[in-house]
């Protein structure tokens, strides 16, 4: 997998098929279904004794949250079409990311990752343990996506802070 | 989000002198004095951001530059929390929204 900026775009190339499954699997990751993914993806703005400021919350942030993070995972969806052409079985592909969807990806990479680890309620030491291999067991794989998700988002945070390497020309 | 209503007293105008008010009328809806009790922003240590995100967030929301909005991430990290801003309550709960769209674990606390 190489991954590059090239003008107003973020490159994704020879995206084998594993890792292009892998960012098929976004917006599905970031569903807030089970309890536990709720709590965190929807927490408390104060302390559960402040009754009042929780009770607004739930009625008038949570709404706008619930839309903002929706939108996000709808931009991810649509710019993950490309990966779903005739050609999606054994050949390596390409992705690319518009730059002004980078704020889209980044909310939805962070929904999908704190999903995903609110559903595994990994420890420390898992999340420490940046090498394990994803072939294991769902948790291993679990893992590996959370990580995968996270290399992403540096990487397009790096480009948008403009802290990235000089842009390669395109071919 | 937060409804502010200052305390109103309305006068019977038909009355004598000594201007009785009628607590009916009298509406109340949140203490001034409590409205005016600084509130602070907190961000709360989470394993899963990473450093890199939670700093650009922290320059996003709050206009820190980076080396401010990296040492509050720090403190997050090695502390478990830090307090990024007090004031208001409105605007401190405005920053803690903004927070959580960027899925921060953030609150607001009476300080």
């Amino acid at each position: 997998m190489e991954i590059c900026r090239k003008g107003d775009e973020l490159e994704i190339s020879d995206l084998d098929p594993f890792l292009a499954e892998l960012l098929r699997q976004i917006p599905a990751s970031a569903e807030a279904e089970e309890s536990s993914v709720r709590q965190r993806l929807f927490s408390l703005p104060a302390d559960a004794s402040e009754k009042e400021i929780c009770a607004e919350w739930k009625l008038y942030v949570e709404p706008e949250l619930r839309s903002l993070f929706q939108t996000a995972t709808e931009t991810v969806t649509a710019d993950l079409e490309q990966l779903n052409g005739k050609e999606k079985s054994v050949r390596n592909c390409t992705l690319r990311i518009p730059t002004q969807h980078a704020d889209a990806w980044l909310n939805a990479l962070n929904q999908a990752r704190l999903a995903i680890a609110a559903k595994c309620n990994f420890t420390d030491g898992e999340l420490c343990d940046h090498y394990r291999s994803p072939i294991g067991s769902r948790r291993d794989l679990s893992l590996f996506q959370v990580n995968f998700y996270g290399f992403l988002q540096e990487f397009i945070l790096r480009e948008v802070s403009g802290d990235g390497p000089v842009e390669r020309q395109p071919d | 989000m937060s409804l502010i209503v200052s305390s109103t007293k309305v006068c019977d105008a038909r009355a004598s002198s000594s201007t009785v008010e009628d607590p009916a009328l009298e509406k109340e809806t949140r203490d001034q004095d409590e409205l005016d009790v600084p509130w602070q922003v907190v961000v709360h240590n989470d394993p899963i951001n990473l450093m890199s995100y939670v700093t650009m967030v922290f320059q996003r929301v709050f206009g820190y530059p980076r080396e401010r909005a990296e040492r509050h991430m720090l403190e997050v990290h090695h502390k478990g929390r830090s307090i990024l801003w007090s004031g208001m309550r409105e605007r401190a709960e405005l920053y803690v929204q903004q927070l959580h769209g960027y899925l921060l674990l953030a609150t607001i606390e009476r300080m």
